[in-house]
């Protein structure tokens, strides 16, 4: 592709090619079956439905005139396998391989839809068939994960077809660099990756740096346990964060990114490599991008799977092939960083906000969230909730909107008793709190952070002191065992709460925990160590009671701990 | 300049310098341990913690640069409860040995133990447990007193070059060894023992061999002789507690004498034979058309570099034995036989500078006496702890000359202890062997000092000889690659393992840095320059050992008892 017109043609012949998603019924094709191939999606065998419907199409002759694609993750996993078929957008749940037949047969041919298989709002008695209709997606709104309904993620047309690659073009054609960093600034977008750093800034910052090559780093490493929103996006959108990377490539002067993606998802890799793939061979990624001149090409680095490889300087020294190992910042990687040049580095869900802030400009971005969190968050929802799996919300959308509207509330009619948040550098936010607005400030104000997205929802059943245990214990074995107060520090505190959950807590225990977790969080070298004693501060702070009546009365209220004599 | 308050003192230095080096500038003392200047700049620690004004959390000092206007504290209360902690931490995972570690008082941990007056530690949990690594002759790895500080693997990695050490596991089972955790013995390992010379505590030391040397002095058949190699004159006083830089011949050899060594001899006696011996084998080399550049084959832990790195340039190395290995040959033959000694009734041990020499001295190669040549290697470190056993106010002792004959040197041997010695030396006297004159300036100023790699050219007669130096084996490194590159057109390199050479060995009192290093040096030349032989081939008694007992440089005896092979041996894969 030598030029934006023909990136223009690509748009509109393959626009037509896919009107019968936007709900437009087409004269040659029955219908456009989406199919969920997201890791929920896959491990509930979503590919034997795919292979039943493949055959129940043949049977009846009319394989030709339905395709069958398979999409990245749609979100409602504990529902899944889940599908739309287009052109209604109807959207089918729990699917098994017999029923493959009954959406083939009555559906696609006769038009009536698979009551059974509808989804059903909690307590209401009529299904709602429609996708668009369900309140669980209603309230989302999606930036992120935009194409993850539409388009098959291992299209470049389907992408191009939904404004792929003209964000690029923009910025190649009509926007100086200082522009483009100046609109990625104006947006507001902070870094998805945890610690919530101005993106623009960032950019800006390595534009400034002296030295050269600069290069254009995306994080994958994605470690948080339970944590799949930037696998979401890998899987189901790669070309999102490809487009995203290369319009920094302009903006810092960088022609080399790296995308580096942990070992443990290979669908993700495969996908991606496959895009860049495609992307190279359109003329979108390599030499002369669209006949302006740029080159920018990206090479794929896979991560050995230490959840520490996804903090940004043991991410850099593991690129170049060492020990993945944090190392003390300044330099800070703007100036220093792959191979001891300028390096952007953002987190996967950051780069695919980016085509959506230069083609819509940063104003209509800024326009959602709130003062000083724009945009939306992704978020895997997980725990003791009725809807588990990805969403996509504005910033600023309340955890009780969250939990209970979209998350569908706590199930068995339990109490709900708190959220955790960040994972294992975040925190616990008890009840009294559900109207907290979700922005980096507020839950920051509260001892919990935004981080990558992980929440976690915990019931009456859940005790505290377990949970802190939980995360306390996931740190311990991943402390990659540099500096002193991490490695040992978060060991005692372990050692420590495990004698607490073992009824064997002494008085001045919960005191010595706070003495240790503060000075961890003041003198550990890298985010896993400073933020490492969050869950345990949080949950001492929200609710001590639970540790005291450990250590006090030798008692778990939750009957979790297994308490000795 | 960068102007900014440390602890309310205004400074200003130059942009780049740490906050810990701006501190020290004006004498404010943070306290360190995983740092080291130049070598491990880290920040893993997390003992140099200071507070700046403004920061989310506090600062490691030594890896942090000063910015303009920075507000520094470094002794709030927070700040020292931190540090304190931190250090609480450390200990709480450290086996404390303290009465029966070989670093007793001489212990960067123990001295922060004291300084931040640590009087009990509250954590009882778990602590790492790994297996002692004896496999070494040279040195012994006990993971259980490492403090993750990884100054050894920064100096084996950046300064040697020879990476037998990294990081291992993770979190708290996170180990510093050889990779998988394999043995020492069975890596590159070069038994340089730099490692040992910076690690802050106990966690890896020199083999101890005293006892060794205990029985056979209490053993009355024994008839036991001791060389002492050139630099340990200059590091045993430092070794009994006095200051760096102090000359310790006399008291040394007057020591060893009370110790009831039954002879005391010098190596510096056949670091003058190798002078004659190599030299020989150099214009050998030049004027039939051998292998070129010849290197210098003193050092043992450079030559098992070579024999791993290099195998394909073993044929650039002189086939001479080190000084040691040739004094303990000739201990068991021209000494036996001069004094009516049965050779398997000596026993021959050496005072060196270096933990290499006790893996030298075990090769096989190394029986041509038809024993073990040297028994027993000890360094520095232990001689001076043999000295403080015994009660021996060294310090004060008079002085004591050498035994003839094999004490019997000149200043030329005496520095080979520098890097830059064995080649002044052979230079001094091959100019005069070749030239028939007399040189009118011995003192070759361009091979001194500490840079990483000299280069000469000195005229001698008609010939022009290239010259190179390097010490350090990361510096060999950049030399040998050149000779691989077939760019390196010098006649002769000197190469020593270790920085500074001999007089910075991995055996040398502990601390060993740049400053004690360049007093050592000075110390080497103002000892040099005492003697009043100062060239190889005046030395009388290698005059006297040709003539009684080897003939000629290169002759018959010579291959049999000073000159030796090597092994390729490559790398583990
Ligand atoms: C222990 C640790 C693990 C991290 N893991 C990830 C990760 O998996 N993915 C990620 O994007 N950022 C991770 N981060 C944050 C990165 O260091 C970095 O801030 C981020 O990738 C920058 O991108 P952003 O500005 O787009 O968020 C981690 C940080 C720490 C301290
Ligand atoms: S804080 Fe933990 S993970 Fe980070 S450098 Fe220190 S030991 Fe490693
Ligand atoms: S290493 Fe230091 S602190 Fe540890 S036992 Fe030895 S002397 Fe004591
Ligand atoms: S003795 Fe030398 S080569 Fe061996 S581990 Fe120590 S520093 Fe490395
Ligand atoms: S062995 Fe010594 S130098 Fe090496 S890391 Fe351990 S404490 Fe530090
Ligand atoms: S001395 Fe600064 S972190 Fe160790």
């Amino acid at each position: 592709m030598k030029s934006l017109d023909e990136l223009a043609k690509i748009k509109e012949s393959r626009r037509a090619a896919l009107k019968i998603r936007e709900g437009v019924p087409s004269a040659t094709e029955k219908a456009h079956v989406m199919m969920c191939g997201g890791a929920g999606c896959i491990s509930s065998k979503c590919l034997e439905v795919v292979d039943a419907m493949k055959e129940a199409l043949s049977k009846n002759g009319i394989a030709e005139q339905v395709q069958i694609i398979l999409t990245g993750c749609m979100g409602p996993c504990d529902m899944g396998p889940v599908a739309i078929v287009y052109p209604d957008a109807t959207f089918y749940r729990r699917l098994k391989p017999k029923d493959a037949e009954a959406i083939v047969e009555e559906h696609i041919m006769k038009g009536n839809l698979v009551q059974r298989l509808l989804y059903r709002a909690p307590g209401a008695k009529e299904p709602t068939p429609k996708v668009t209709d369900i309140d669980l997606f209603a309230k989302q709104k999606k930036i992120v994960l935009r194409n993850n309904f539409y388009i098959d993620p291992t299209s470049i047309e389907d992408y191009i077809a939904n404004d792929g690659y003209a964000a690029l073009g923009k910025a190649l054609t009509q926007m100086q660099p200082a522009e483009i960093i100046e609109e990625v600034k104006k947006s507001g977008l902070r870094g998805r990756g945890g610690a919530g750093f101005s993106t623009g800034m960032k950019w800006g910052f390595t534009a400034a740096a002296s030295g050269s090559p600069k290069y254009v780093v995306c994080n994958g490493d994605e470690g948080d346990p339970g944590a799949f929103m930037d696998r979401s996006v890998l899987e189901g959108d790669p070309h999102s964060v490809i487009e995203g990377m290369a319009i920094c490539g302009r903006a810092i002067g960088a022609e080399q990114g790296y995308v580096y993606v942990r070992a443990e998802y290979p669908l993700a890799i495969e996908r991606l490599d496959y895009a860049i793939q495609k992307a190279r061979e359109n003329g979108l990624l390599g030499k002369d991008i669209l006949g302006t001149g740029f080159n920018f090409d990206i090479e794929i680095r896979i991560g050995a799977g230490a959840f520490v490889c996804g903090e940004e300087t043991a991410l850099l020294t593991s690129i170049e092939g060492k020990r993945g190992e944090p190392r003390p910042r300044p330099p800070f990687p703007a100036n220093a960083g792959v191979w001891g040049k300028p390096t952007v580095l953002n987190n996967v869900e950051t780069w695919a906000n980016i085509p959506e802030i230069i083609l819509k400009g940063a104003a209509a971005y800024a326009a959602i969230g709130t003062e000083k969190s724009k945009g939306t968050k992704v978020f895997a929802l997980a725990g003791r909730i009725n809807n588990t799996g990805i969403i996509e919300v504005p910033m600023g959308t309340t955890l009780r909107e969250i939990v209970f509207e979209i998350g569908g509330g706590i199930p068995r009619k339990k109490a709900f008793k708190a959220v955790q948040t960040g994972g294992p550098s975040g925190g616990c936010i008890p009840a009294d709190y559900l109207d907290t607005p979700v922005d980096y400030d507020s839950l920051g104000a509260l001892g919990a952070i935004m981080g990558s997205g992980g929440m976690i929802v915990l019931d009456e059943d859940s005790c505290m002191v377990d949970i802190a245990k939980f995360f306390l214990d996931f740190v311990v074995d991943e402390s990659c065992g540099k500096c002193s107060p991490c490695r040992i520090g978060t060991k005692r505190m372990y050692e420590i709460l495990d004698n607490i959950s073992k009824g064997k807590g002494k008085e001045g225990d919960i005191e010595l925990l706070v003495e240790l977790a503060t000075t961890i969080k003041a003198t550990a070298l890298c985010g896993l160590g400073q933020t490492a004693p969050n869950p345990v501060l949080s949950t001492i702070r929200y609710f001590r009671k639970e540790y005291e009546e450990h250590i006090r009365d030798k008692k778990c209220a939750c009957n979790v701990c297994e308490l000795e004599e | 300049m960068i102007n900014l308050t440390i602890d309310n003192q205004k400074v200003a230095v130059e942009a780049g310098t740490t906050i810990l080096e701006a501190a020290r500038k004006v004498g404010v003392k943070i306290p360190t341990l995983c740092y080291l200047k130049d070598l491990n700049v880290i920040g893993a620690c997390r003992i140099c913690m200071v507070e700046v004004q403004g920061a989310r959390t506090f600062i490691p000092s030594c890896v942090a640069p000063v910015a303009e206007g920075m507000v520094v504290r470094t002794n709030t209360p927070a700040v020292i409860a931190a540090r304190k902690l931190v250090l609480e931490l450390i200990l709480s995972d450290h086996p404390m040995e303290c009465l029966t570690c070989l670093r007793n008082q001489n212990c960067e941990l123990q001295d922060l133990a004291k300084e931040f007056g640590i009087t009990e530690v509250r954590f009882d949990g778990a602590k790492t447990e790994y297996p002692i690594d004896d496999s070494s002759p040279s040195i012994i790895r006990d993971p259980r007193k490492c403090v993750l500080c990884r100054r050894c693997m920064s100096v084996c990695t950046n300064v040697q070059t020879v990476q037998a050490l990294c990081a291992e596991n993770r979190g708290f089972d996170t180990l510093i060894a050889p990779a998988f955790n394999e043995k020492l013995a069975n890596m590159e390992c070069v038994n340089c023992g730099q490692c040992s010379l910076v690690c802050p505590t106990g966690a890896i030391v020199e083999r101890d061999d005293t006892a060794k040397v205990w029985a056979a002095l209490a053993d009355p058949k024994k008839h036991v002789v001791v060389q002492t190699a050139p630099a340990t004159r200059v590091q045993l006083g430092e070794a009994v507690g006095a200051e760096p830089g102090s000359i310790f011949t006399g008291q040394m050899v007057a020591g060893l004498r009370r110790l009831g060594f039954d002879k005391v001899f010098d190596t510096d006696f056949t670091a003058d034979l190798t002078i004659l011996e190599e030299g020989n084998e150099l214009l050998q080399r030049v004027t039939t058309g051998g292998t070129l550049p010849m290197i210098t084959s003193c050092s043992p832990g450079w030559i098992k570099f070579c024999e791993h790195f290099y195998p394909d340039l073993l044929a650039h190395l002189s086939t001479c034995k080190s000084p040691q290995q040739m004094f303990g040959a000739l201990a068991k033959t021209y000494y036996a036989k001069k004094a009516g000694i049965d050779p398997a009734d000596i026993y021959c041990v050496s005072i060196m500078p270096c933990t290499a020499k006790k893996y030298e001295c075990r090769r096989p190669e190394m029986n041509s006496s038809g024993y073990q040549d040297v028994d027993v290697v000890l360094t520095s470190r232990e001689l001076g702890r043999m000295f403080i056993q015994a009660g021996l106010d060294t310090t004060n002792l008079p002085e004591e000359e050498y035994d003839e004959p094999l004490g019997i040197s000149t200043g030329a041997g005496e520095i080979f202890g520098a890097s830059g010695g064995v080649m002044e030396a052979a230079l001094r006297t091959v100019y005069e062997v070749v030239t028939g004159q007399t040189l009118e300036n011995i003192d070759f100023e361009v091979c001194r000092g500490l840079t990483g790699v000299k280069e000469a050219t000195v005229q001698v007669g008609d010939l022009s000889v290239k010259v190179a130096i390097t010490n350090g084996l990361g510096n060999a490194r950049k030399v040998l690659d050149k000779i691989r590159a077939g760019e390196a057109d010098y006649h002769f390199i000197e190469v020593m393992c270790c920085p500074g050479g001999c007089i910075g060995g991995g055996g040398s009192p502990i601390p060993t840095n740049t400053e004690i290093r360049l007093k050592r040096i000075d110390a080497t030349y103002t000892e040099d320059e005492r003697m009043v032989l100062r060239k190889s081939h005046e030395n009388p008694a290698v005059t006297a050992l040709y003539e009684e007992f080897l003939e000629k440089p290169l002759g018959h005896k010579s291959h049999e008892l000073l000159h030796t092979h090597y092994t390729p041996r490559g790398v583990n894969k």
